[in-house]
């Protein structure tokens, strides 16, 4: 008890001068927003995001508001004679096949992407922290085989595991009893499939990464300090090791984003993502490329929600970009 | 222990995760319900259905019915498809895998043919405005997935202009666009990764005393930092080759090109088991080589990496 205090004291005591020294310095997550700011780029993606953000989310209470013609001419699921009408005052963005405005279905579309992308990133953080601290920290055996299981993991064909996996599973809940009295809940299931695949396949850098940080966090001198204060290994881990690496973390799932949103709309593509009625952007693009025929060419099924993608992909890439920059994340 | 050990250790591993990977892929398709012949033409007597489960051994535990995959497997044989039954699983990898690595490679050729130039021209003329346009092309060649691009080149080339066939894999011609498509994604992830080797290269303290030598700026870049600059290249360049020879079903898809891609994922909708198996199988060891093979050109390549 003795000792512990005075170990305490003259901790205090040799951290009192860098403290007077670094009064008037900034937090690491300050300084990493002050670099983040003078990143033009970055900067213009993030408010991107966020007005698209507001417009996917804004639009459906719109239409629900209005009522009456307008939600009528825009309900992305009702079906109407004027097929293939080009863009128009009406349609921004034109009609489909089914003479459904593909504005609406966009947006629609965009809901199923962005939440794939955000959920599955979620996924790939969880497992990929959680993986790469505990190989970090507790080293030894139990890193070596936890890396050695990423390194086998990365030798697969990832992709085409999510394939057989969704078919063979998506049959087994086709099958299922829950899934047959309620027909709803089968394109549900389906998109959570969709996340937990999706996540499960793209968590492997991020394992790689955190693990070479917490491996280097381990020996410096203020986790020391606290392990000799006492700490447990919990309390090191998420007082010490896990803040401190947010930073990577946030700039990895920020690039794993687009790449799981990449991924989904390969799937939808194929038909093996969301089923219709139900869209995401890569099934939008499915129809808008199987309607391609020498006679006539409906540009806009393919151009207005592959723009929107390649967009959102661009800005979150620039925004991972800057966020890797700003936080100076030594990437592989 | 040596690199010789190390690879030798690496190729006797593979046996075991082969082993691995075929029994999941087996027990997923065996698993689930549902079987090769829910669809066909005519609905089936129940004795029709019984001889052909028992003919293709369905009506025995899975376990038996691993052990003898395995057995025919050892003998190089992967089994009868079960949906187009007058093939066997050989004969499609046969008439599929020389395909898909022609179109594989022709991409991969594509992607360092393009992506490389890109790459060192951003880099040269770093921070003026050729950079900032050159790497704004390369982070959209990385954005735009290859559906955007196949049908966007087909509209462009083949129906507006045609100059090129719309789909296909006969003559040279039809040989154009598809790679192109696959390959738009590694133009810009290869130019990226050139420009960034690059821009380290040059800062660091070799290059400042090579200027001091007096060299000139193009000499400096061409014979000494891309030198540098193109290792990360040749480390990317395997998963690359790898994700090219796996990631074409969708340009096979669009441009109807009789490769293994499309076979693997029709197969793994029509549930025709030996198919699927046999193909993730393939894909897998096509993965493992090529791991290898980057990691032993990587130690020729860079004397000073040494794995154990």
């Amino acid at each position: 008890m003795v000792d512990g205090q005075d170990g305490k004291t003259a901790f205090a005591a040799a951290a009192q001068p860098s403290a007077i020294n670094h009064q008037r310095s900034t937090s690491p997550g300050q300084r990493a927003w002050q670099r983040f700011k003078k990143n033009r780029a970055a900067v213009l993606s993030a408010w991107f995001l966020l007005a698209l953000l507001a417009v996917i989310l804004l639009w459906p209470v719109l239409l629900k508001i209005s009522g009456g013609d307008f939600a009528r001419l825009h309900n992305p699921d009702q079906l109407s004679d004027g097929q293939f009408a080009p863009p128009s005052e009406q349609h921004w963005f034109g009609t489909d096949v089914h003479g459904r405005d593909v504005f609406s279905r966009t947006l629609f579309g965009a809901q199923v992407s962005l939440l794939v992308g955000v959920v599955g990133a979620g996924v790939s953080l969880i497992i990929g922290v959680l993986w790469g601290a505990v190989a970090g920290y507790v080293g030894g055996r139990v890193d070596s085989f936890l890396m050695r299981l990423v390194d086998v993991l990365y030798s697969l064909p990832s992709i085409i595991f999510v394939i057989v996996l969704i078919t063979t599973v998506g049959e087994m809940l086709k099958q299922s009893h829950f899934v047959q009295t309620s027909p709803s809940a089968e394109s549900a299931l389906r998109v959570v499939l969709l996340f937990v695949g999706l996540g499960a396949i793209s968590w492997l850098t991020m394992a790689r990464i955190v693990r070479g940080q917490v491996l280097s966090l381990r020996s410096r001198a203020f986790v020391e300090a606290s392990r000799t204060l006492g700490a447990g290994t919990a309390h090191i881990l998420f007082r010490h090791i896990i803040p401190n690496i947010f930073g990577v973390a946030i700039t990895y799932v920020a690039l794993t984003m687009p790449a799981i949103i990449l991924y989904e709309s390969f799937l939808s593509y194929l038909g093996l993502g969301v089923q219709p009625p139900m869209a995401s952007w890569g099934s939008l693009i499915a129809e808008g490329v199987s309607q391609i025929n020498p006679i006539r060419i409906y540009w806009w099924l393919i151009v207005f929600p592959g723009g929107v993608l390649v967009t959102t992909l661009l800005a979150l890439n620039f925004l991972g970009d800057g966020l890797r920059d700003a936080w100076d994340v030594k990437g592989k | 222990m040596t690199s010789a050990m190390y690879f030798l250790r690496r190729i006797l591993f593979a046996i075991p995760l082969l082993l691995v990977i075929s029994a999941l892929a087996f027990a997923l398709v065996h698993l689930a319900p549902g079987g090769p012949f829910d669809r066909e033409r005519k609905p089936a007597s129940p004795e029709i259905e019984r001889h052909l489960k028992a003919k293709y051994h369905l009506d025995e535990p899975v376990w038996r019915q691993y052990g003898r995959y395995l057995g025919d497997l050892l003998h190089g044989d992967f089994g009868v498809s079960l949906k187009y039954r007058n093939h066997t699983v050989n004969d499609i990898i046969a008439q599929g895998l020389p395909v898909s690595m022609a179109l594989g490679g022709l991409a991969f050729c594509f992607a360092l043919g393009a992506g490389l130039p890109l790459g060192f021209f951003t880099a040269a003329r770093r921070g003026r405005w050729p950079d900032h346009l050159g790497s704004f092309f390369a982070v959209l060649a990385v954005c735009i997935p290859s559906f955007v691009v196949a049908p966007a080149l087909i509209l462009i080339f083949a129906m507006k202009l045609k100059w090129l066939p719309v789909a296909l894999w006969e003559t040279p011609w039809h040989m154009i666009l598809p790679p192109i498509a696959l390959g738009s994604y590694f133009v810009g992830q290869v130019a990226r990764i050139l420009r960034e080797g690059m821009l380290t290269a040059m800062q660091s303290e070799f290059m400042t005393a090579a200027r001091a030598k007096g060299l000139g700026e193009t000499t400096l870049l061409l014979k000494h930092a891309l030198r540098i600059a193109l290792l990360p290249v040749v480390s990317y360049a395997g998963p690359m080759l790898a994700d090219l020879l796996t990631g074409s079903f969708i340009i096979e898809n669009i441009f109807q090109i009789p490769g293994i891609g499309v076979s693997l994922v029709n197969s793994s909708l029509n549930r025709d088991y030996t198919v699927v198996v046999g193909l993730s199988l393939l894909y897998a060891l096509l993965l493992i080589a090529l791991n290898l093979a980057v990691d032993f050109a990587y130690t020729c390549l860079d004397p000073r990496v040494k794995y154990e």
